[in-house]
């Protein structure tokens, strides 16, 4: 299984939330079996997707993920008896909440992906790394960022469309982090 | 954290082929709060962890980051390394390049740009971490043996004789299991009652062996080194303490014509009963559905015999909590049985062949009970339907194994050997009878195995015909098997007097609902999964839980004493110890903050959350936070993503290490 690697105008940046036990295991075993896939993904480890707050998900995509994986254990085989269960509950009314706030459901991809399962983990990674790289870059928390820059100054007159480009004003924004 | 160390490995040119480690490094070095940084050809070899401890000496570092291979591989060998250079081990993590990069991107400049961000992602969580101190838990010096066949009965011989205490439980009457039904065994052709029922009174007669037969496991609470287990002593109707094992009540017992499960059903017996006559314990156990007492209330035969008056229809189901640290698993197999096909099982089965409806087509473990002198023929190989002597028999292989499109994709493991085996028996004891099997493959891996598949193909006149039988069908008192030779590449017909399909191996009944009390995973056959296929064979995933025999996936008697023996010496090993330490990865609760909603308390799959009190100095309530039990917590932290009041925090994966992870992203 080769990849071709074709330099595309835009490179997604994908992050992945993965258990220790399942996704993890089955990202090393495409790993020892050489299976090439896009370069695109983070893996973030946990030790079960019981673990991952859905805040994790919001500051990933705040902080320029363009995609995000959330994979564990199939279900019957968690590690941790039903952690997965709760991940997937808690996804399904998260998934509910983002499309309220607008945010593309294609960026965001929950899936089972045992230790055994090396190809998989390619077949996952490669095909939500190329759907949004199709979709182009994540706009709407880039901008809501920006729009959080705008807050801090609101209730002054000073004009925001000039202050956006200021020095002092870049320096401020970056010391918040 | 200001201080760290960053340690790229080339893992000779695994990674360093595609990744350029020397710019990861250097770029390593240029993150804030990185001390120092550098390259190493091994640096899970001797003098790179040398390296590594040096570096932390001189450079006077507080956080350590090897940029290697997958954690999985190595994390315990740095954190031990860490660990010698004075450091917490928990402050030492690793970047997977290896497994996560240069094996999985051929791309040189993509891989590196790949390896740096995994680096700087991964010294934000070093910056981040905690130093944490292991947990202690005692340890109960007392096992538990799940199943009471070969696998079960070796794991508690072994543990007991070193001078554990062991409980042995088991759901049928008898201990024995399936090796107490086979004639002889291969590649020796030992008798295997012969060496068996000596083994199963040593588990009797042991003086650390608690054996529980006619139970079940009801509950499984603790976690390694302090289970406890709810046993179900499924009601006998027979005082086990006043029994004799005269046989008295089985032989005037009114109801005699039961199909006896002991011998697939081709037996009788009596509603009062012992499986076998060999059966360990020897004390009778009452059919309930059967007893013409339990069904109308009259009869009382069995009671009005009984000299020391044993029988009790009264007896009701008795629940006993057993203290156990460490549980061996060794519930065993079934044979895949094509006309009772559980109900909604995936798995197709043969209709095509007749059986369940053919009485002349038999399973191997019938084959088993016929060729056994203990048997319902008396060792004498009578067909079924009218007791004659079968002058052509089938033998068809991999009848539900390997056929991915009914439903079962393994190989059986054994079903090779024993076919070969009751060729062999059959032609010695129907001299002028002719075998034939029909076979894909001959899969014979073991000592001896493949010499003894020879004898009976080219000494016992077994005729083997590669290829697969398609139809079967009876005609007169003769069963057509209607197959294909590959060989040849011809159909064959066979007019046969009794067919024995060597069926698929499959799992106990039950035994998923057995996982889901010891909190053990299994595969989509219901087999257990081991920890590790290769390097942690016998363990499960849960801590203190093992695994012995079929009960993981088809094995033979050899293999399965192996591993009985294995999982005893691991159970072994654990008590070795007074104490036991135990990863620090738990949840804490910050006190000030819980709200007492016990929202994770209801997530908890442990059971590890508890209500704490706290109270004025008056004594008086102040309110209810949550508590985790250190030694039950597993370490999942479903708790911390649920609570509302975030003050419930994995030790390890905190909020902080996570939140820095994502913004170095």
């Amino acid at each position: 299984m080769h990849a071709e690697h074709i330099k595309h105008d835009f490179e997604p940046k994908i992050v992945a939330f993965v258990c220790t036990w399942c996704t993890y295991a089955g990202a090393d075993l495409a790993g020892t079996s050489r299976m090439q896939y896009p370069s695109n993904v983070r893996v973030l480890k946990f030790p079960c997707t019981g673990r991952i707050d859905p805040v994790f998900i919001l500051r990933a995509f705040q902080k320029g993920a363009d995609g995000v994986l959330v994979s564990g254990c199939h279900p019957g085989d968690c590690h941790y008896m039903a952690g997965n269960f709760h991940a997937r509950r808690r996804f399904a009314a998260f998934r509910a909440l983002l499309n309220f706030v607008g945010v593309d459901l294609n960026r965001l991809q929950f899936s089972w992906v045992s230790a055994a399962e090396g190809g998989k983990w390619v077949d996952v990674v490669t095909e939500l790394t190329e759907r949004v790289r199709t979709m182009g870059p994540m706009p709407e928390f880039k901008e809501l960022e920006h729009e959080e820059q705008w807050s801090t100054f609101a209730g002054t007159s000073v004009d925001k469309s000039t202050v956006l480009n200021s020095p002092e004003l870049k320096e401020a924004y970056d010391s918040i982090g | 954290m200001s201080r760290i160390g960053v340690f790229v490995c080339h893992c000779g040119e695994n990674i360093s082929r595609t990744v350029d480690v020397e710019q990861v490094a250097k770029a390593a070095g240029e993150i804030p709060g990185v001390a120092y940084s550098c390259d190493y050809k091994y640096m899970c070899s001797d003098p790179g962890q040398t390296l590594l401890k040096k570096a932390v000496a001189e450079h006077k570092l507080d956080g350590v980051l090897v940029a290697a291979c997958s954690p999985r591989m190595h994390e315990k060998t740095f954190r031990k390394a860490a660990e010698a250079a004075g450091l917490n081990p928990y402050l030492c993590e690793m970047a997977n390049i290896r497994e996560h990069c240069s094996w999985v991107h051929e791309d040189r400049d993509m891989a590196t740009a790949k390896a740096k961000d995994i680096v700087k992602l991964m010294v934000e969580r070093v910056r981040k971490g905690k130093s944490l101190a292991p947990i202690t838990v005692p340890v109960t010096k007392r096992a538990l043996v799940i199943g009471g066949g070969i696998a079960g009965i070796q794991a508690a011989l072994d543990v007991a004789d070193a001078g554990h205490q062991v409980v042995l439980v088991e759901r049928d009457p008898s201990i024995g299991g399936h090796m107490a039904q086979l004639s002889e065994t291969f590649p020796t052709l030992d008798c295997s009652q012969c060496i068996m029922t000596p083994k199963m009174v040593d588990v009797a007669n042991h003086p650390n062996i608690t054996l529980y037969t006619y139970s079940e496991i009801e509950k499984v609470d603790g976690y390694i080194g302090n289970f406890q287990v709810t046993v179900k002593h499924k009601a006998r109707s027979v005082d086990e303490s006043k029994c004799t094992g005269c046989g008295v009540c089985m032989t005037k017992c009114p109801k005699k014509k039961i199909p006896n499960e002991f011998d697939q059903g081709h037996g009788m017996r009596p509603a009062i009963y012992v499986p076998f006559p060999q059966a360990v314990p020897n004390t009778p156990v009452i059919d309930r559905e059967n007893c013409t007492m339990f069904q109308s209330g009259k009869c009382g035969v069995c009671a009005k015999v009984c000299g020391p008056g044993a029988v009790d229809y009264e007896q009701k189901d008795t629940l006993t909590v057993e203290d156990v640290g460490a549980i061996v698993v060794a519930t065993g197999f079934k044979l895949y049985t094509i006309d009772r096909k559980p109900e909604g099982s995936p798995i197709q089965g043969y209709g095509e062949f007749g059986y369940g409806t053919i009485p002349d087509i038999i399973d191997g473990m019938t084959f088993e009970r016929l060729a056994s002198a203990s048997g319902p023929t008396g060792g004498k190989i009578l067909r079924p339907s009218d007791g004659k002597e079968p002058k052509q028999v089938v033998f068809i292989q991999c009848v539900g194994s390997r056929a991915r499109e009914k439903g079962i994709s393994y190989c059986s493991k054994v079903c090779c050997m024993y076919t070969a085996k009751h060729t062999m028996l059959y032609h010695h004891k129907v001299h002028d009878g002719q075998a034939y099997v029909f076979f894909m493959d001959a899969r014979t891996p073991g000592k001896g195995y493949d010499e003894f598949w020879r004898r009976a193909v080219e000494e016992e006149e077994a005729v083997y015909i590669r290829g697969m039988v398609s139809r079967m069908y009876q005609r007169g008192d003769k069963i057509v098997v209607m197959g294909s030779d590959i060989q040849v590449g011809t159909q064959v017909e066979i007019e046969a007097d009794l067919v024995v399909l060597a069926t698929a191996v499959q799992p106990q009944d039950g035994a998923d609902l057995l996982a889901q009390k010891l909190g053990i995973s299994y595969d989509k056959y219901n087999f257990y999964s081991e920890a590790h296929a290769k390097l942690k064979p016998v363990e499960c995933a849960t801590a203190g839980i093992y695994l012995a025999g079929a009960c993981q996936g088809p094995k033979d008697i050899p293999d399965t004493v192996s591993q009985a023996s294995a999982a005893a010496a691991k159970v072994m090993t654990l008590f070795a110890k007074d104490k036991l330490e135990r990863d620090p990865v738990v949840a804490k609760v910050n006190e000030k903050y819980c709200v007492g909603c016990f929202a994770c308390k209801k997530v908890c799959a442990y059971g590890a959350i508890e209500e704490k009190e706290i109270r004025d100095r008056q004594g008086n309530l102040v309110k209810k936070v949550a508590y985790v039990n250190p030694g039950v917590c597993g370490g999942c932290g479903t708790c911390q993503a649920t609570c509302p009041s975030k003050s419930i925090e994995l030790d390890g994966y905190t909020d902080e290490q996570i939140m820095a992870m994502i913004e170095a992203l």
